[in-house]
């Protein structure tokens, strides 16, 4: 038996498939967005709220779940395209899984495709699924605390958005403290607090995603996540 | 916390390297696993043997686990600290700007190869660091 050195990355295959969906997307002119955060923090409503108020942008969804597909339903009778992902017990998406599914539902046709991320603030995080953009959800009734229990997540993600805010006056949660604390791990990650419900700080995510739609289309492709 | 998905990925590329070394059984696997990447190994060695028996060229391979210690980096005083015990914090000029240097890793070293032919040549991949 002979002995072959490998010094391979465990996750390099997926790496290279998430590069590759990358490149792919780019081409077509389709911004993909992993979106990530804890069960329950309102990533279905949040979704339903953009498709109704971004009328001009063609919207897909992903719903990955290991179970069910309740939030797809909910996101088709919107009108928008949707497609429910099963993971088979799996704690995250990586990238072949994330092809697989865009494959299934086709991207032709559409401007923007969430990938509603299984909701998990751990796993989800640390694999490449070939998104252009990760955006995660912290919701108002988890706590201001999350960025130092779950450094990675907010490490990663390009944006945070601060859901339920119109529960605020019932929680302890200090969104100035919240973003002092996810700063600190990520320079750059742009927050925006928004109530889904009431509509309060939609619209500044609306142009956000507007902005990172027409980056994603004009700028070259880098070989790597707009910035 | 996500062991069943990484076996996979390594379940996946050691088929590869099978398929493309032409090789026709694999002895023994050498995986190294960072201190804090976050890898249960008993979860993961459980996983590993549901499956090994899936995948023929796997069927009799032998997991071998090193660890790889985590090391920070502190941008403060420029030294670094053992992670696991100093957590984020640097424990000589107290700056929260630290880095992880090393402890994150999931890298398979080297495995144990019967080939077709019966060739002893040795061959190796670039080492790809995706962490």
């Amino acid at each position: 038996m002979k002995i072959i050195e490998l010094g391979k990355n465990v996750l390099a295959a997926n790496g290279a498939e998430a590069e590759a969906l990358r490149e792919r997307m780019k081409k077509a002119g389709v911004l993909l967005v992993n979106l990530m955060s804890s069960p329950g923090s309102g990533k279905t409503t949040l979704l339903s709220r953009l498709i109704r108020d971004m009328g001009d942008t063609r919207i897909g969804v992903m719903e990955a779940d290991i179970e069910s597909a309740v939030d797809a339903e909910r996101i088709e009778a919107l009108g928008a395209r949707a497609i429910q992902v099963h993971t088979g017990g799996m704690c995250h998406m990586d990238a072949y899984m994330t092809a697989e599914a865009l494959r299934e539902m086709g991207e032709e046709g559409l401007d923007l495709v969430f990938l509603e991320n299984v909701g998990n603030l751990i796993c989800p995080a640390e694999y490449d699924t070939g998104a252009g953009m990760k955006l995660m959800i912290l919701s108002v009734p988890e706590g201001d605390d999350k960025p130092l229990k779950y450094p990675l997540i907010f490490r990663e993600s390009d944006a945070l958005v601060i859901t339920k805010c119109d529960a605020l006056s019932y929680f302890d949660f200090d969104i100035a403290k919240c973003r002092e604390r996810a700063k600190k791990l990520n320079p750059a990650i742009e927050i925006y607090p928004v109530s889904a419900k009431t509509g309060e700080g939609m619209e500044a995510l609306e142009r956000f995603l507007e902005g990172r739609l027409t980056a994603w289309r004009e700028l070259p492709y880098r070989g790597d996540r707009v910035k | 916390m996500h062991e069943m998905g990484i076996v996979l990925h390594l379940a996946e590329t050691l088929n590869e390297t099978a398929k493309e070394q032409r090789l026709t059984r694999i002895g023994s696997v050498t995986l190294q696993v960072g201190e804090v990447s976050g890898i249960m190994t008993d979860y993961f060695i459980d996983c590993w043997n549901y499956f090994k028996p899936r995948h023929p060229v796997l069927a009799d391979s032998e997991l071998r686990l090193e660890t790889i210690p985590a090391v920070t980096w502190c941008d403060g005083c420029g030294r670094t600290y053992e992670t696991v015990k100093y957590g984020r914090e640097c424990p000589y000029c107290k700056s929260g700007e630290t880095w992880l240097l090393s402890g994150n890793e999931c890298i398979i070293k080297e495995i144990e190869a019967e080939s077709e032919d019966g060739e002893e040549g040795e061959s190796s991949f670039e080492t790809e660091d995706l962490n």
